[in-house]
This record gives C-alpha cells, sequence and structure tokens, in this order.
C-alpha cells in the first residue's frame, strides 16, 4: 500500500498545476496583472556563510538560496507542499523511501539534475570533514552516525543508494512519517558535482536549478547586495513574475523602513519595533500582517533550584499567568504578534488553540497570586536569586517587549524581575548552552519546515540541542517518537498534541506569542505575499 | 617631542603672568633675586588659586551655575522628595505613550512609566556617571598629558604612544571585555560604567593637556619660575597647569555630557546600566522606538540632561574667566 | 627635523606591537565560544564545532594563536573571517568609504566649528554666542541614534533631498548626510574650544600690540588671534581622525554604510580577533600619523616649538 502523504502531496501538486492552467499557462500572475519586467528591489541581510545550500543556516542567506535552487518539494504560501524536483516520494512504512525525479531539469550550468545531484550533496552535507553547519538534518538517515562522527573519514550515508539517474531510495535510521515534509529546506537542495569539487568557489558564485540565477560572476558584492535574474530554464510552481531580484544589505530595519517608505527599496519583510506604530500610516493600503510558523517563548532551565519540582511547577504556572499577553501584543506590537495558546504556530498542520493546559497561558492574575502562594508553602523562594530575563542585544528588537513582560509580572506578583541584555548573541548562546544561566532565557523558533514535531523534538526532548531548559520528562520524549513514527499524520499530530498536553503542565519554557510577519512594499510593486515562514513569496512579486 | 632650540621667549609671543612685571629688564644685580621673592610672597593673593576663588564669587555666571548645580545633586541624592511614584515598580501598559494626567505631571513612557519619576530618579546614576568619569578622565588625562608635554623626551614618547593604543581600541570592544570581568559581571552598576567610560576617555584629555602644556611651557613666566630655582615639577603644577587648563576645561565640561549620553549608547549595543537601573540615558533609549508617536518621552530626560551639562558649561566659563589673568585685568 | 620623524617613525614598531598583543587578548578573552556565532540560533553538532575550532585555531592557547597571526602577517596573509572571506579583501572593501566619510565629517566639523567658534568668541555674551551655546547642547544632550535618525528622516525622507540611505558607491552627495551628523558631537568640540582660546587671545599683548601698529581688524583676527588660538583645535582634531573612522558605529549603521565601525562592531561580536586586529592595527598607524602631523603643526603654529 502507498504511503497516504505521498497521495496527498501529488493531489496538492495536481491543484497547483490546475491553478496555474486555469489561468491560461502564460506568464503573468494569478492575481492583477503587473510589470514582469521589473527587478524588484528586496531587503536582505549579508549571508554568515558561503552560499552552499547545507552550510547556510540562517535567513540572510537561506532566502538566497531558496531562489537560486529548487529541492524536491517547495512549500506553498501555506505551508503546504508541492513538488517540485521530485516526480515521486513512495514509502511503505515510512522508513524507506523511494524519490523519482522529473526528467529534463538541469542546473543553469547546463549539468543536469540526476539522483547523484541530491545523493552527492546530502553525503557531503552529512560527512564530518565537511563540516557543514546544517548537517544534523541528515540525521535520520541511516549511516549518517558513523559519516558525521567526530573524525570520520566515510563520506557516505549507507540509507542512500541511486539506483538510476531519476530515482534514489533513502533509507531512515527508524520510521518517521514527517521526513518528506522537511525535504524542501535548503540542506536538502542538489547541487552541481562543481560545487563539491570547490566548495569555496562555488559559495561566492552559485550554480542551482531554482527560479532565479546569479546576474554573473561577481552578482555577490558583499555587504552591500545580491544579484538575482530569472532562470529561463526553470519550469514549476515557483516562476519567477519579475526581472529580477536584489538583495540589498541592510545592518537594521529601522534603516531599511526609511528606503522602504521613500520608494528605495520595494519589499521590507519586518518592520521594525520603532515603527510599529506608524506602518499603516505612512504605507496606506502597501502593508501585510501574515502569521507565520515561528514564536516566541522564555524557556526557565531546571538546574535553578527556585524553579525545578513541584514547587517551580507552580511558580512556572504562576509567572505564564501573571503575563498579560493580550495587552503586550497589542500595545508593544500593535497587534503585530498572537498571543500563543500552544507551544507551536498556528500556520501548521494539526494545531489546536484548546489543547488541556491552555489555560496555563492566560492572564489570569488572581490565580497567579495564589499558585506562587502554594508554591511558598512548599518551598520557599530564594530571594538572593530573583528571576533574570537574558537576551542577547546585537540582533532583533528584545529589549521592549522583555521589559514589558518584566513590569507584566513584578505588578501582578510583587516579586522582583529583571531584564539581563547579553552584549552577543554569542555570548549567551555560549552561557546557555553550557549550561550555566542564572535566570531565564528568551527562546523562540523559526520552523525549518511546517511540521508540529519540528517545535518539539529539537527543543523538550532529553538532551536535544536547543533545550535550553535541561527538560526531561521520558513521557514526553516518547510521546514525540510515536508521533514521528505514525501511519498516517493525523495520527502524528494528535500524538504531538498529546506531548505538547505534557509542556502545557510542566512549562519548561512559557510561551509567549505567535510571530506574524508584518511587512510592506512600495508604490512600484504589487502582488506582495508571505509565505508559511515570513519570507515574502519574492517569485510572485511584479512591478506596477 | 618637541624640544625647544631657543628658550629665549619671542617677543610677540609674551604671555602675560600673574606677576606685575614692568617692561623692562633690569639687570640681575640690580634687583638682588631675594628682593623679588619676598616682595611676592608678601602681596596678599600669591596663589592663583585663590585669587581665582576671589574673581569667581562675584560673576554672576557662576552663581547661576552653582546654583543648578547644587539643585541637580539635591533631586540626585533625595529623588523620593520630587514625586510620589515608585517609578520602577508602577509602570502599567494600559498607560502606554499617556499624556500628563493628575499626579502624573508629563506623562507617561511608552512602558506605562511615570516620566516625571523616571526622570528625577535618573539623575542620581546619570550624574555619577557623567560626574565621576569626567573627573577621572581629567585626573588621569590630565596628569599624564601635563607630564608628557612638560617632560617631552622618552616620557612623552611612551606616555603619547600608549594614548595611541588606547584611542584607537574600539570602545565596545575593551567594553565588552571590562564587562565579563567575573567581579564586574555579576555586579553591573554605574561604576562598571564609569571605570569603562575613564579606560577609554583618558588619552582625549590626555593630548588636549600635552598640547597646552607644550605651547606654556616655554612661556616667559615659567622660564622665569624655574631660573628662580623653582623644581621641574613644582613649576608645572604651580604655573604651567593652572595656565594650561582652558582648553581642558572646556574638553571636560562637554564630555560630562557626553559621557551621560554615550551611557546611553552602551545600552544600546547591549553594555551600559542594567536596564533596572533608572538612568536619563536608559530612557531615552527606550525613547527612541516610540519616538514619532511620543516624542515627550524623550524630550524630558534630554531637557534635565541639557540643564545639566548647561550649568556645569557655564560653571567652565566662570572658571576660565576667573583664572585668565588678562581677563582679569579688566 | 629628519631624526625627529625617523625616531617617531621607530616608535611605531612597538605600538604596532603592544597594540596588536593587547588587542588579541582582549578578543581572546571576549566571553562566549566563537563557534556559538558560527553555529547560530539552532547550534550545530558538536563534530562540526570541533571542525569549526580546528580551522580557525580557536583550541590553540593565546600565544599560539598570537603568533600565527603574526606569522601569516608577515607572509602578507591576513588570514579569512568566519564567512571564509580573506581580511585584506574586507580591510580594502570598507576603508575607502570610511576614509571619505571620516574626511568629509573632519572637514566639516573643522570648518564650521572653528568658524562659528571664531564668531561666538569675539562676539562673546552676546545673542549669537548664546544661540551657538543652546545649538551645541542639544548636539551634546541628544545622542546620535536620535539626531541622526531625525536628520534621515526629515532630510531623507519627507522632503527628499537626499536619498536616506548611501548605496554601495557611497558618492560624496550621498555622503553629505551622514558626514554632517558624524562630524556633530566634535563640531561642539570644535566650536566650544575654539571659542576659549580666541576669547583668551584676543586679550593678548601681541594681539593688542599688532592692533597698535594700525593692522587692519581682519588681519589681527585672521593672524594673530586665530593662528594662536589653533593649537587645541588642531590637536583635538588630529585625535579625532582615529575615533570618527573606528567609532562611527551608530551613524554607519543608520545610514546604512558600508565601513570600518560596523565590521569592527559585528567582528567584535562574532570574536572573530584576526578582523578586529587588522583592522584596529591600521586605525592605529592612521592615528599615529594623525597624531604625528599634529605634532608637527605645533611648530608652524607656534614658532617658539621646535623639533630636534
Amino acid at each position: 500500500m502507498r504511503y497516504s502523504r505521498t497521495s496527498k502531496m501529488l493531489g496538492v501538486a495536481a491543484i497547483a498545476a490546475l491553478a496555474l492552467s486555469a489561468c491560461g499557462g502564460g506568464d503573468s500572475s494569478t492575481e492583477s496583472e503587473g510589470d514582469a519586467s521589473r527587478v524588484i528591489v528586496v531587503d536582505g541581510s549579508e549571508p554568515q556563510h558561503p552560499l552552499i545550500p547545507t552550510n547556510t543556516n540562517e535567513v540572510g542567506g537561506g532566502q538566497v538560496l531558496d531562489l537560486l535552487f529548487a529541492g524536491l518539494i517547495s512549500y506553498d504560501a501555506e505551508g503546504k507542499s508541492q513538488n517540485e524536483m521530485a516526480e515521486s516520494i513512495e514509502t511503505e512504512d515510512s522508513q524507506n523511501y523511494t524519490i523519482t525525479l522529473k526528467e529534463g531539469k538541469t542546473f543553469t550550468n547546463g549539468d543536469p539534475v540526476t539522483a547523484s545531484s541530491f545523493v552527492d550533496a546530502w553525503n557531503y552535507g552529512a560527512a564530518a570533514k565537511n563540516a557543514q553547519l546544517s548537517s544534523y538534518f541528515f540525521e535520520s538517515i541511516e549511516g549518517y552516525d558513523e559519516a558525521a562522527a567526530e573524525g570520520s573519514t566515510v563520506e557516505e550515508m549507507s540509507g542512500l543508494k541511486v539506483v538510476d539517474d531519476l530515482t534514489f531510495t533513502v533509507k531512515l535510521s527508524q520510521p518517521e512519517s514527517d521526513f518528506p515534509l522537511r525535504l524542501g529546506y535548503s540542506a536538502f537542495y542538489p547541487m552541481p558535482a562543481e560545487a563539491l569539487e570547490n566548495p569555496e568557489k562555488f559559495g561566492e558564485n552559485p550554480v542551482g536549478n531554482g527560479p532565479y540565477k546569479f546576474d554573473g560572476e561577481g552578482a555577490w558584492q558583499h555587504n552591500q547586495q545580491i544579484d538575482l535574474v530569472p532562470n529561463e530554464d526553470y519550469e514549476g510552481p515557483r516562476e519567477a513574475q519579475n526581472g529580477g531580484v536584489t538583495f540589498k544589505m541592510y545592518q537594521n530595519d529601522t534603516t531599511a523602513y526609511q528606503d522602504l517608505i521613500s520608494d528605495n527599496l520595494d519589499v521590507l519583510k519586518t518592520i521594525p519595533t520603532s515603527d510599529i506604530q506608524n506602518f499603516k500610516n505612512d504605507l496606506g493600503d502597501r502593508w501585510i500582517e501574515a502569521p507565520y510558523a515561528g514564536n516566541q517563548t522564555i524557556a526557565i532551565p531546571y538546574y535553578l533550584d527556585n524553579w525545578d519540582g513541584e514547587a517551580g511547577k507552580l511558580r512556572r504556572q504562576a509567572i505564564s499567568m501573571a503575563i498579560n499577553r493580550d495587552e503586550i501584543t497589542k500595545v508593544i506590537f500593535n497587534n503585530g504578534r498572537t498571543p500563543a495558546k500552544e507551544f507551536t504556530a498556528p500556520v501548521l498542520d494539526g494545531y489546536s488553540d484548546s489543547l488541556e493546559g491552555s489555560e496555563n497561558l492566560e492572564f489570569n492574575p488572581e490565580k497567579a497570586k495564589e499558585l506562587w502562594k502554594q508554591a511558598e508553602e512548599l518551598e520557599p523562594f530564594d530571594k538572593s536569586k530573583p528571576l533574570t530575563i537574558a537576551y542577547n542585544a546585537d540582533k532583533g528588537d528584545h529589549k521592549t517587549w522583555v521589559q514589558a513582560v518584566v513590569n507584566s509580572i513584578k505588578n501582578e506578583l510583587g516579586i522582583e524581575v529583571t531584564g539581563k541584555p547579553f552584549a552577543s548573541f554569542k555570548e549567551v548562546r555560549t552561557v546557555a548552552t553550557e549550561g550555566k544561566l542564572t535566570g531565564a532565557i528568551r527562546a523562540g523558533w523559526q520552523a525549518d519546515y511546517p511540521s508540529l514535531a519540528n517545535f518539539l523534538g529539537p527543543i523538550y526532548t532529553t538532551g536535544a540541542g536547543s533545550n535550553d531548559a535541561r527538560y526531561s520528562n521520558e513521557k514526553f520524549d516518547k510521546a514525540v517518537s510515536e508521533g514521528l513514527s505514525a501511519g498516517s499524520v493525523e495520527e502524528g499530530n494528535q500524538a504531538m498534541n498529546d506531548a505538547q498536553e505534557m509542556l502545557l503542565e510542566d512549562l519548561p519554557a512559557i510561551p509567549l506569542w505567535y510571530q506574524v510577519a508584518q511587512g510592506g512594499w512600495s508604490n512600484n510593486v504589487e502582488n506582495v505575499e508571505f509565505g508559511w515562514n515570513g519570507v515574502p513569496l519574492y517569485y510572485a512579486i511584479t512591478g506596477k | 617631542m618637541p624640544e625647544i632650540e631657543n628658550p629665549t621667549p619671542s617677543p610677540r609671543r609674551a604671555k602675560t603672568s600673574a606677576y606685575p612685571v614692568e617692561h623692562f629688564v633690569a639687570d640681575v644685580s640690580e634687583t638682588p633675586v631675594a628682593a623679588t621673592d619676598s616682595k611676592i610672597s608678601d602681596d596678599a593673593p600669591t596663589s592663583l588659586w585663590r585669587e581665582a576663588w576671589r574673581n569667581l564669587r562675584k560673576q554672576p555666571l557662576f552663581i547661576i551655575s552653582a546654583i543648578l548645580i547644587i539643585a541637580v545633586i539635591f533631586v540626585a541624592l533625595f529623588p523620593g522628595l520630587f514625586t510620589n511614584e515608585a517609578p520602577n515598580d508602577n509602570c502599567m501598559l494600559s498607560n502606554s505613550d499617556g499624556g500628563p494626567a493628575p499626579g502624573h505631571l508629563l506623562g507617561f513612557t511608552q512602558q506605562g512609566c511615570d516620566i516625571l519619576a523616571r526622570v528625577v530618579y535618573g539623575t542620581q546614576s546619570s550624574l555619577t556617571v557623567g560626574l565621576f568619569a569626567t573627573i577621572g578622565v581629567v585626573i588621569v588625562g590630565g596628569l599624564i598629558g601635563a607630564v608628557s608635554g612638560y617632560f617631552g623626551g622618552w616620557v612623552d614618547a611612551i606616555l603619547a604612544r600608549l594614548g595611541d593604543i588606547f584611542f584607537a581600541l574600539p570602545l565596545i570592544l575593551g567594553a565588552i571585555v571590562i564587562v565579563q570581568v567575573p567581579f564586574f559581571r555579576e555586579n553591573r552598576n554605574v561604576w562598571t560604567l564609569v571605570l569603562i567610560l575613564m579606560t577609554f576617555g583618558w588619552p582625549q584629555i590626555a593630548r588636549i593637556t600635552r598640547a597646552a602644556v607644550i605651547e606654556v611651557r616655554n612661556a616667559d613666566f615659567v622660564t622665569a619660575a624655574r631660573s628662580l630655582g623653582v623644581s621641574p615639577f613644582g613649576a608645572l603644577v604651580r604655573h604651567v597647569i593652572p595656565n594650561a587648563l582652558a582648553p581642558v576645561i572646556v574638553i571636560a565640561t562637554i564630555s560630562l555630557g557626553i559621557f551621560i549620553v554615550a551611557e546611553s549608547t552602551l545600552s544600546y549595543l547591549g553594555i551600559g546600566l542594567p536596564p533596572d537601573v533608572m538612568s536619563w540615558g536608559n530612557d531615552i533609549f527606550a525613547a527612541k522606538s516610540s519616538l514619532r508617536t511620543n516624542p515627550m518621552a524623550l524630550f524630558w530626560p534630554g531637557l534635565a540632561l541639557s540643564l545639566t551639562v548647561l550649568s556645569f558649561i557655564m560653571l567652565g566659563d566662570a572658571l576660565q574667566d576667573a583664572l585668565d589673568p588678562k581677563a582679569r585685568k579688566r | 627635523m629628519a631624526w625627529y620623524l625617523v625616531r617617531r617613525f621607530l616608535q611605531l614598531i612597538p605600538v604596532f606591537l603592544g597594540a596588536t598583543l593587547l588587542i588579541y587578548f582582549l578578543v581572546f578573552s571576549l566571553p562566549g565560544d566563537a563557534t556559538a556565532a558560527i553555529c547560530g540560533e539552532k547550534g550545530c553538532t558538536p563534530a562540526v564545532e570541533a571542525s569549526i575550532r580546528a580551522q580557525y585555531n580557536l583550541d590553540e592557547p593565546f600565544w599560539v594563536q598570537y603568533f600565527l597571526y603574526l606569522k601569516g602577517l608577515l607572509t602578507f596573509d591576513l588570514g579569512t573571517n568566519f564567512a571564509g572571506r580573506p581580511i585584506a579583501e574586507i580591510i580594502a572593501n570598507v576603508f575607502p568609504t570610511t576614509a571619505k566619510l571620516a574626511v568629509m565629517a573632519l572637514v566639516f566639523e573643522a570648518v564650521a566649528g572653528v568658524v562659528v567658534g571664531l564668531f561666538a568668541g569675539l562676539k562673546k555674551g552676546k545673542l549669537f554666542d548664546s544661540t551657538v551655546l543652546v545649538v551645541s547642547l542639544v548636539v551634546i544632550a541628544v545622542p546620535i541614534f536620535v539626531l541622526g535618525f531625525l536628520m534621515q528622516f526629515l532630510i531623507g525622507v519627507k522632503l527628499e533631498w537626499t536619498n536616506p540611505t548611501v548605496s554601495g558607491d557611497a558618492t560624496f552627495t550621498e555622503l553629505i548626510l551622514p558626514a554632517l551628523v558624524l562630524g556633530l558631537v566634535s563640531f561642539a568640540y570644535v566650536l566650544r574650544l575654539t571659542r576659549t582660546a580666541v576669547i583668551e587671545n584676543a586679550s593678548a599683548d601681541y594681539v593688542r600690540t599688532a592692533t597698535a601698529k594700525g593692522l587692519s581688524r581682519r588681519r589681527v583676527i585672521g593672524v594673530h588671534v586665530m593662528r594662536n588660538s589653533m593649537i587645541p583645535v588642531a590637536t583635538f582634531l588630529g585625535a579625532d581622525l582615529g575615533a570618527l573612522m573606528g567609532g562611527a558605529i551608530v551613524t554607519e549603521g543608520i545610514f546604512n554604510v558600508n565601513g570600518v565601525g560596523n565590521t569592527l562592531y559585528r567582528a567584535v561580536l562574532n570574536g572573530e580577533a584576526p578582523v578586529v586586529v587588522s583592522i584596529v592595527t591600521v586605525l592605529i598607524l592612521i592615528f599615529c600619523l594623525a597624531n604625528l602631523l599634529v605634532d608637527l603643526l605645533y611648530a608652524w603654529l607656534d614658532p617658539r616649538i621646535r623639533y630636534a
């Protein structure tokens, strides 16, 4: 029997194809027609690493790669998968997958996209000797442990087998039903042979198979801009509707915003905190608020005495109920965030806002005071270690909301709370990773791929890489792994939500709100839509 | 290092000294050194400083600035007398960016804190940072600059180059490192900030002092003092420094304001005062995010800062007038 | 004179060694693990971290790292930053823009500061003097991140006299506004320094003598008052050049200038010691040369000062 997910995905692809042909198969978008020759100038940030799919782990480089490459699948605006390079992805047991590619696809240097383009790229990404930052994305594949172990010289994962030019098989080390969902993430993109021969050179002038390509050698002017032009050979759901995309590098959003309102920048994907009160006035009807798969939380480590055990649990609940999420999202973000009801994000398949325990995330000062009192009776709070909330001051604008959360807790519980800024992201990350936090830390997650599991597994399972709270709950771990190996998406989601109810009780982290992309565009463009991950669908934007 | 080739002062550049010297040069035998000496010590205002003080007391500029400064210090010491609000514990988002209300004369910040209370309570840390960083910088930088300018030679070479190294060091780099010294990491406060600003502020004053001292040390009254047997160090302290003070005072009074504002910039970079310490700098930084909707949140701490700086600049002007012998003649 | 110059240039060697050592040590002792910056929000595996450490010698003790850097320097190989870009290329990329910006700011603050300061000093206590005082108070009391933002918003966005941000080419016209903003604080210093010196010198004997000799007021002020008032101003400006080049973090950020200040700031935050040391070393060289120039200028401004 074929795995149901595959047929579902193909169904989606079919619908997408229908939608395109309904439009006459022309090159205009489904909405109003616009100038398809305009080069769209959008805000970017300097990629932190060479543009190699397996070595890029941040938005600045990621959004460029997403236009340069096409993976097996891609995600539409709602986060639903659509086939790109894949003809089909089939499995019967969620552990062994057979992947067939479409015929006649090429990289922009003329090389055909074959099964080895994927297998070699993935092996390259996983092998320890290449030290690729996204290597852990391949950890589900059989043979990853041998290839990725420290000092290993193994170059291939045993779970990947090329069958013929257009077919390869993947064997996972255990059944994981959401594996196909991940394949649209940049780490899984194919790479031409030249990339693996000389990665440094390739990283400066990448050659892909996506809707766009570099505008010649040196299109990446460091810290200034990256010029992309449409790839004429690309055929698929993301065909370019404009004459090119230029990523202009900005050091901060406030500056980019000034360029936006004076029409020097076409699209800005994040309105800066300082202009959240003004942008709707400044931009007229040229703005959008689109929820995306990301959230904001504060994690409280269990290694802190005040926050462990039964009393700790009561205090966590008290803190959570003392935070007036509605008011903060309204005043500080001008409604640009949605108060959280659980630990994932509403745009995901399987999301539920009425899980058992979600009342712990509702503002309830009386209950909060009562819970705090109960905790005091169990075990008095060590006042020499007051609650702090750590954040980094160099990236993102966290100070304002942290201060608002601090004030809310202080006002309702009457305890001492302070924000604790760190000068650099690096510093606060190191402290968290080493388990040396002296208080809470702002956390949060941006999804790599649209799946509930992506919000739970890497953060709350025992020993997980981003488990800053050092949460460890056998039952939770079991529920998550059951969810991953479930036979159907529905069963999987159910298991994930069961696991979430444990989190809502224990509150290893206190969910605050879901991210909403607040973006705007200039007078010169139209058809601006944002994707499930908060990044605009650049290929669909047209000139006016 | 500048060295004098011709120690005889050029006539056109004769700086008037504090001593009433007539425009002729008497033969040394005609005017016994001892007699000159005794004559000076008999005069009442021997000390330049004491005379300056006498002068100062009469100046309206000085009186106004002194009153202002005392007022600011008073607010810093007893903030509770000026507001009933507990400024850090009563910030309600429901008041966010609100205008003046009964009991809240100046309105509210974006976080819904009472602006008046924040400005009043912020005085202490801001003044401490500004005042002590300035004092520290003037003492350290002034001393190093004076010594290096006066003695020249290898002393100057070493001290001036040391200043160059410190001046070129990025402030943030040094600040981040100082802040993470274990002692400061857990109790970051105004004194950490004073130390940071001192460490990176002294070379500027040092260079200015050095230049002023180089200019003055060639003046005839210094040469005269030296030839009268005053020790090099004595001449430096009693004659050179008082006459080289003018530019130092200018830099110091402006730096006072710059330091208070620098605290704001350091907060912006995450290495300033902790967010629960109230200061004008912290408030100015916080107000930036609501600049277009609630400019008053920026205006009030900015005004407090301006008034403080103004009073110190006026004090500096008065002091300069008092110390400048030429201005005194009139 | 020649000997003096030779000695000053020889002094650059200990300055260079001392500065690089100090800065390398400071970056070395920055808190946090540099791999945390490379691995980003979601971290990477221990194996990957280990290879990154090995690649950038992060596991070596301080002295080894420092000597490896010096060794590279002697062979004209400055190494790469964490993104794999050659540091020499980065320096070649950012210094010209910053130099342009800093020189423009310096010219602005020097010319405007001296002229305004001169008139304020000559008209001490008058309306003009008081107005200037208030203006300089505003400049001092309002931080640059507010002032710069306001000027950008008014002149760039509302009035549209210029682009709000600077493009990659960093043309002269684009840099005018950032240079103004960058030079504002120093403008206040220069103006107050000039004013003070002018007041002091206007009553000096040689000025009276010159006036008594019947020289025109223009000449008295232009030659006698100005020239003798310039020593503190020149000192300040010489020292300021370094600060303008390396410390323009906020201004560069506001106007999106791809310059030294921000490159340095990012490198410090990421713990990229070779980048920080290389950039600061260039800054120190510029700084020492500017100061040497100022020291030589003393002799011209005040003939009693001689260099042997």
